[in-house]
């Protein structure tokens, strides 16, 4: 079944079930790599991409549910084609270990600071809260959402 | 000569009717103490105080907004207006700090406070007042040991007359009963246990039993459902809706961990309860179940007895919403016997779905059941920012549909936008 979807800014078809997960399809169908497969079950975050600028697990929310919502993913971000400052700032901090969470990590992160441009470390630790991180880099984490908000 | 006895009479009569009003809402000041020093508390008392504060789920009333257990502030809508609780740590200018044990036990017995003023019902003394001396004394000296936290209550937004503290004197007249429960000699130790548990501190009818228009437990409907916060508290007599009957080494299970295999997770107000009995004695949970699980006995509902397994097939319904169902719910509730690394059950068995009213299927949907961070037990990711609220009326009557045999819920629209108008 043929499903439009609107994806960072570029209407899209996707041929696929429309019980589909939408992260299925951001990687398979659409070569989008950057939200990941952590849990499969909206526990993790990993998979985490904005839906109209809020961020939401793609991994639990099927394509029939999409509609007209814009889908905004990591490579979304992107400034003429350059990391954004959140991006930079997780690059500058280095805030990675494995890296596999930190893609949902930046999408969930953006919305904050879009919605408090200069957020205390405890607004900060309360909106990650759904966002886990196997590796431990919370306070690198912490870090570049800091810098990003300077 | 007449007219001047009836006139008299009459006079007389609202003389007494005034008197006995003041000797009714009049009670004496009990003198501020110091607060005790927490260096002499008695362990065990402490102990005892601090299990059962915890069947009294009393930290989850008087919370503070910051998260200060005891501290207070927490604002409860009611239908006469919002109440703020108050601040029960010892803290002498905004705490409990200068109420002496008897002042503590007055407000516990008669809802009315250190200085004589009438507490509201709110604070659920109808219950508390069957609470034994030697309980009360334990939970004087828990929370006299507290840390004290300054904190300032803002003052109850009320409508008027209830704004008018001695009214709480006629309500009492009304309902309030202070005798002590006679233990039931028929009935095993364990039972009575239970009883005086639920009967008493717990105050599990402040939920499960509905409220008449004064806000008071109609008594003759004990435990036939109520609410709370918007939600639903389930019958626990024989209206249960469950789709397994309780039994009480399930209960008990329940209670203390927030979860059963056959029944699914405590969610809404229930989940502080279940956290809170976790903190209890397994001996305590074990009697407050024997005692629900009696509630129900032998209800035995045959409408009940079969809930479709799998699921019915649903005529008409939209390809989109079964679609959603697939995409979005029946990765983790699906029908295979699988609780999985969330804990979600076959929706056969959920109670939720199969409630007279929407309120709390509408509200696990949209807010998710939050994990637990000191312990294992259910999870499941809010949906109100991923499904559209049409999505999800869709969705919840599907799911009715589907895995029960009850009739259409009509209340889906409504739920949602009142869930949605709290917050969720």
């Amino acid at each position: 079944m043929t499903i439009a979807l609107h994806v960072n800014g570029a209407s899209r078809e996707v041929n696929a079930d429309p019980s589909t997960p939408l992260l299925y399809v951001l990687r398979n169908d659409l070569a989008l790599h950057g939200p990941k497969f952590g849990c499969g079950l909206g526990q993790c975050g990993a998979c985490t991409v904005h839906l109209d600028g809020r961020a939401t697990f793609s991994c639990v929310l099927p394509i029939a549910a999409v509609g007209d919502r814009k889908v905004t993913t990591l490579e979304g971000l992107l400034e003429d084609g350059k990391p954004n400052k959140l991006q930079q700032a997780f690059i500058d901090e280095q805030a990675a270990q494995c890296g596999y969470c930190i893609a949902g990590m930046v999408m969930r992160a953006q919305t904050l600071l879009r919605a408090n441009p200069h957020p205390t470390d405890e607004e900060i630790k309360q909106h990650m809260r759904p966002n886990l991180c196997r590796c431990g880099t919370h306070a690198g984490i912490l870090r570049a959402i800091k810098r990003a908000a300077a | 000569m007449r007219l001047r006895a009836i006139v008299l009479g009459a006079i007389g009569v609202l003389l007494v009717a005034i008197v006995s009003g003041l000797a009714l809402t009049w009670h004496p000041t009990f003198p501020p103490i110091s607060p005790p020093s927490s260096a002499a508390t008695d362990e065990r008392v402490f102990g005892l105080g601090a299990e059962l504060a915890a069947i009294g789920n009393c930290n989850d009333c008087h919370v503070a907004n910051s998260g200060t257990p005891y501290a207070g502030g927490r604002s409860l809508p009611t239908p006469f207006g919002t109440i703020y609780s108050s601040n029960i740590t010892p803290d002498v200018a905004t705490g409990i700090g200068t109420w002496s044990e008897a002042a503590f036990r007055r407000a516990m017995r008669d809802g009315v406070d250190r200085e004589g003023r009438e507490l509201y019902p709110a604070f659920p003394y109808d219950h508390f007042t069957k609470a034994t001396d030697d309980d009360v004394h334990a939970l004087y000296v828990y929370l006299m040991a507290q840390p004290a936290a300054r904190n300032v209550i803002p003052p109850n937004d009320l409508k008027f007359p209830l704004n008018f503290r001695p009214m709480v004197a006629g309500w009492k007249l009304l309902f309030l009963r202070e005798a002590q429960l006679e233990p039931d000699r028929g009935k095993s130790a364990e039972w009575n246990r239970g009883r005086y548990l639920v009967e008493g501190l717990g105050h599990c009818g402040a939920c499960h039993t509905p409220r008449n228009i004064l806000g008071a437990e109609e008594r003759n409907s004990a435990y036939a459902g109520g609410t709370a916060e918007g939600w639903n508290a389930p019958p626990l007599n024989s209206y249960t809706v469950a789709a397994q009957p309780w039994t009480a080494k399930q209960l008990a299970e329940y209670l203390s961990t927030g979860w059963h295999r056959l029944h699914g997770a405590a969610a809404g107000p229930m989940t502080d309860v279940t956290r809170n009995l976790g903190r209890a004695s397994q001996q305590d949970v074990r009697a407050i179940a024997t005692y629900i699980a009696s509630l129900s006995s032998g209800s035995g509902n045959p409408k009940q007895a079969a809930p479709p397994k799998a699921g019915n097939p649903v005529a008409d319904t939209p390809a989109e919403v079964a679609a959603i169902y697939d995409g979005a719910c029946a990765n983790c509730h699906n029908d295979r016997n699988d609780v999985g690394p969330s804990k979600a059950l076959s929706l056969t068995l959920s109670s939720a779905v199969r409630e007279a009213g929407s309120a709390n299927a509408v509200r696990v949907v949209l807010e998710g059941i939050p994990a637990r961070s000191d312990a294992p037990g259910a999870y499941m990711p809010p949906f109100g920012g991923i499904l559209t609220d049409q999505q999800i009326e869709l969705l919840a009557a599907y799911v009715r549909a589907r895995y029960t045999d009850q009739s259409p819920w009509t209340d889906i629209r409504q739920e949602i936008t009142k869930a949605r108008k709290n917050g969720s």
